[in-house]
Order: C-alpha cells, then structure tokens, then sequence
C-alpha cells in the first residue's frame, strides 16, 4: 500500500493546463480534502469538469470516487461527521461556502443512484415528485414535463400506456431509466451517475449507455464506473482515482490509449483493481 | 476408470444413537406440550365465554340501557362510552405518538451521544465544534426521551389511574373551573371522558410510539436519498416520501395501542367512568358507562348474583369481540401493507 502511494505524484500544474482550449469547466474542484470523521478519504482532488461533456470516474473499489461524487451535490452532508476543505465551485459559485441554498444546489445538479430506487408510487408521480415539491400543481405543465422527461430517458414508449401502474412493476433496466427520467423532471444542468448500470443485464446496460451518449448534448455529465470498456465507450474524460488521491485525468482516448502514469496503465490493463 | 476411493471414518462411530434419538424426542415433545397448554388456557377462557355469553347476545342486549338495579336491560350506554372513550383517545394519542417518533427518528442523530461526544471531542474549528456539540445534545435528549418512553410503558396502569386523578382532575380541571366558573361550579374538576381519554392516551402513547418509530425505520435510505437528491427538504421527504412509506405501519401500531387501551379499566377508575348513568354523554366534561368497568361492576357490586350472570357473560363477550375485531384490523392491514411494498 505504503509502495504505491509513494508513487502517487501531486501534480496540480499540468492538470490545470489540461483542459481542452475553448471549454468552459461547469464544475471547478480545487485541492478538495473529504473526511469521515478523522479520516481522510479524499486527499487534494483538483479536477475541472467541462460542460456538456461525459466526464468518467475509474479506479478501484474504496479509491473514493463515489464519495468525490457525491460532493458535487452535497449529498454527503447527510451523513454524520464528514468534513470537507477545499473548494468546489460551479458556474463560478462555490457550493461549500456558508449560505449556500443545498436544495436549489440539488435541483441544478442531479443524481442517479447504483440501485434503482423508485418511490413506491406510480411511473407518473414519480416523474413528477420534483415538480410537485416544487409547488406546481397545473395538471398539463405537469403530463408535459412528465411525458417529455419519459423521451429523453428513451422510456416513454415503453410506459407511455401504464403511466398510473407502480413504479416497482417495471424491469430493472426501466426502473433505472425512470429514475434518470426522475432527475431529468427538475430541468438540471449537471447530472451525477453513480455506477448506473452496474445491477443491469447487458441489454440493460447499452440502453442506459445509449441514453447517456444522447444526454451529453443537454447536460454535463459526471459517472462512476467499475466498467473500465463503459468508460471508454460513453466518456469524453476519464478521472483515476487512487487511494483518494486523482492519479490521472485527461482526454479518455489518450488515456487509455497511452496512460502516463504506469499506476494508470496497470488499472486500465486489468493488472490491480 | 479409477475405482473410487474409500474413506475410513475420521470417529470410530460409536453406539448411542437410538440414545440420542430418544432425548431428541422428548425435548421435542416438551416444546409441543408447551404450545398445547397456551392453546388449551385460550380455548378454555374463550370456550367459556363463547358458550355461555353468545346465548345472551341479542339486538335488544346491545340497544337497551340497564333495568331493574343492573339485574336486567342491555349495555347500550357501555359501549357508547367505550367508543366514544377510544375515539377521542385515539384523536389524543395517534398524533402526539407519531410525531415524537418523526422527531425522534428524523431529525435526532442515529449514532448515539456516546459516539457523538467522541466526534466532538476530536473536533477541529469553531463552526464544526458547535454544529458537533448541538448534534451531542441532541443525540442524548434523544436517548433520554427513549428511555422515558420505555419506562412509560412499564408503568402499571392503575399509576396511570392516579395520575389522572391528580393531574388532570384536580391540577388542570381545578384550574380551568377556578378561571371560568368563579361562582363554584364544578364542571371540570370532576371524572369525565376527556379526562378518561387523556389518561388512556398517556398509556397508549408508547405503543404508538414505538410502532411508529419501527414503521419509519422500515423506509429504505435509499428512497430518502432519491427524494433529497431532487431538491426536496428534509420535510418534504419525511411528508411526501418517508410517511406515505409507513403509513400502514403506524396505523397497525395505532390500532393495536388503541385496542390495548380499549379494555383498560384501570386508568379510568378514578377520571370518569361511571356506576351507572341514566343517559349518554353528551359532551366530552359528561362521564361515561364502559365495558370494562362495567364487566367489574357486574361482578362485584350484583344486587342478585343469578340474574347477573348471564349479562356479565354477554358484557364480556362484547368487549372481547371488540377488541378481536380492533386486533384484526390492524393484522389486516399489516399483512396488506407487507404485501403491498414487496
């Protein structure tokens, strides 16, 4: 362990000039530290992510991409004793600074979770849970974000004749779906992907792949995945992570193409992890 | 083709087989005889006042008041009183019951204040410290409240009784008749079905309580999550997600406390029910007949022993049958519930 971290190197300089020229990065992560309690889980993450791009989390299980995830919406604020320091800032705000909105922050920045988890509600209240939250009570406002938030999650041919059944009689590949369709509803900018397709079969997993391709024209998209072929497949930069630490991070062609970390390449090549 | 090895037994087997067969038996046949006694006490008590209460059933037992010194007539006026007792108790209880158990499973921290004094004290900066400092306190008012609701529920009920008496007759019911009725009128200050269903809801409050906080404990993170990610407050998760989820749980819980209030006597002794009473209640400061009570009256204060019993019989027939019909319920609904969220 204590072998490989040494070989870790921080180097923030060449990150920053990595961006692609004439991108503008929807979220700025800038030496972001993350703590449960006492421990350290993350350790001076800096990484921009582009806008209206598909940006790709890899690395082995516990190297803390989830968790760097979910602090993009402050989802890890629900759970006790975390701490953070460094800055995370999108379109210019930074999210952790106090009399940050956490709920309006929600509502920008979406999240489709590893399990599906529908309410136990019907394929069309669920769609339409965030705008009801939101106070919108106009019956035609609300068939036609939810019809419209169906189609983009490639789902509303499928349902579009058993709106007012239970979510949870669905498969497991269209549960998923609606949940996409879920956060859609909210009209975010940013959504955050959790290994989306990871409990799927494989026919699945291309929907929700396809479905992911189509997206990137709309909204900035940020997944973890264990599935090193799914991150070059749906992704336009891949993040590895390690340890907490971000090894690498670039353009996913060259990246898995000609790695320059040898820690990278040993991943990508299916050596450890 | 290799012939297949063959293995000595690693133990020698040793007799004592049929041995172990027979002990196997009998303590089977102990856990059996057990299970025959429960059934046989139940059919025995049931049985017995099935055969000899169901004969005394009939509309006019369940329509007529009392007659001839409680000798003769129906239990009309008991079981107006008992429901109007379990209606209001239930309007008292349910909702102070269900929402200390949100507070206390939504909004205090799950760890515990002896891991969150820990946190605490390792804790680094001003903000973080007193954010981790109001999150102990809360965590050990939380603890503190848990152990007062299970303490309640370990209270006899006859305490309940007397704490009635003395706290809402005397202490609030004094007061109220000392402010609004200067002339020495006693209106409040006197046994009545709001002081009765008070003093019931007190006892029923764990139940619902702890019934509640098992239902809330039942809704999967995952859809709390879900409901946050989009945007939600912490409240709109708990009204809109979390207590749709377990609405029939706490609704199970409700009914079994109110059925386990239903037949209490004890707590109503002292703070309103009555001997007997001519006429309903017609407002809630009235007192009321009750099944219960009225099932010890029979029993004990019977002019004429003979006459009696066939209506104490059927009084407790009724009450049983009620308070079966009240546990069916929330079976029912448990069961629909289970099946429902599968």
């Amino acid at each position: 362990m204590a072998a490989i971290d040494m070989k870790v190197k921080e180097r923030p300089e060449r990150r920053l000039t990595e961006m692609q020229e004439g991108k503008t990065p929807k979220i700025e992560v800038r030496d972001f530290d993350f703590y449960y309690s006492q421990n350290q889980v993350l350790h001076k993450v800096t990484l921009d992510v582009p806008e209206k791009e598909v940006t790709a989390l890899i690395g082995p299980s516990g190297c803390g991409k989830s968790t760097f995830l979910r602090s993009l919406n402050r989802m890890n604020d629900t759970i006790a004793g975390t701490r953070v320091e460094g800055t995370v800032t999108i379109d210019g705000v930074e999210i952790y600074q106090p009399g940050v909105d956490v709920v309006a922050l929600r509502r920008r920045v979406g999240m489709v979770f590893q399990k599906s988890n529908p309410f136990p509600k019907s394929v069309y209240e669920n769609v339409a849970y965030g705008l009801r939250i939101g106070g919108i009570r106009d019956r035609s406002v609300l068939d036609e974000v939810v019809e419209r938030s169906l189609q983009r999650a490639a789902l509303w041919e499928e349902v579009r004749d058993r709106l007012n059944t239970s979510a949870l009689s669905l498969s497991g590949g269209q549960q998923q779906r609606l949940c996409i369709a879920r956060a859609l509803a909210v009209d975010p900018e940013i959504l955050l992907m959790d290994e989306p397709a990871s409990a799927l079969d494989p026919i699945a997993t291309q929907k929700i792949e396809e479905l992911i391709y189509q997206l990137k024209d709309n909204y900035t998209i940020v997944i973890v995945t264990h599935n090193m072929q799914q991150a070059a497949r749906v992704s336009d930069r891949t993040a590895f992570f390690m340890l907490g630490k971000l090894v690498e991070v670039g353009d996913t062609n060259t990246m898995f193409m000609t790695p320059k970390e040898k820690l990278t390449e040993d991943y990508i090549t299916g050596r450890f992890g | 083709m290799t012939a297949p090895v063959m293995y000595e037994p690693l133990v020698p087997r040793v007799g004592g087989h049929r041995n172990r067969r027979v002990v196997d038996g009998v303590w089977i046949g102990l856990l059996g005889i057990s299970i025959l006694i429960i059934l046989a006490i139940l059919v025995l008590i049931l049985g017995n006042i099935f055969w000899h209460g169901a004969g005394t059933v009939s509309w006019a037992f369940l329509t007529e008041p009392p007659r001839d010194g409680l000798t003769a007539g129906g239990i009309f006026p008991a079981i107006v009183g008992t429901a109007a007792l379990v209606i209001l108790m239930s309007i008292a209880a349910v909702p102070l019951g269900v929402a200390t158990a949100v507070y206390l499973h939504e909004y205090t921290p799950h760890e515990g204040p002896k891991l969150a004094w820990e946190r605490f004290k390792v804790s680094e900066g001003r903000r973080g410290r007193i954010k981790l400092l109001l999150r102990f306190l809360s965590a050990a008012l939380a603890t503190v409240a848990r152990s007062a609701v299970a303490n309640l529920a370990g209270v006899p009920s006859i305490v309940f009784g007397l704490f009635g008496l003395g706290f809402f007759i005397q202490f609030v019911g004094g007061g109220m008749d000392r402010m609004f009725y200067p002339d020495g009128q006693v209106v409040w200050n006197q046994g009545s079905l709001l002081w009765a269903a008070l003093t019931l809801a007190l006892l029923t409050l764990p139940t619902v309580i702890v019934a509640t906080e098992e239902a809330l404990r039942t809704v999967p993170p995952d859809q709390r999550e879900a409901s946050l990610a989009l945007g939600a407050t912490q409240w709109e998760t708990i009204r809109r997600v979390v207590l749709p989820a377990s609405l029939p749980g706490i609704f199970t819980g409700g009914i079994l406390g109110v059925s386990r209030g239903a037949g209490e006597v004890a707590p109503i002794l002292f703070t309103g029910a009555a001997y007997y009473l001519p006429y309903l209640p017609q407002k809630v400061s009235d007192q009321f007949m009750h099944l219960g009570y009225h099932v010890y009256i029979l029993s004990t204060q019977s002019p004429d022993v003979d006459a009696t019993m066939p209506l104490l019989y059927g009084t407790v027939f009724v009450l049983l049958v009620l308070t079966f019909l009240l546990n069916l319920a929330g079976v029912l609904l448990r069961s629909r519930t289970r099946s429902r969220l599968r």
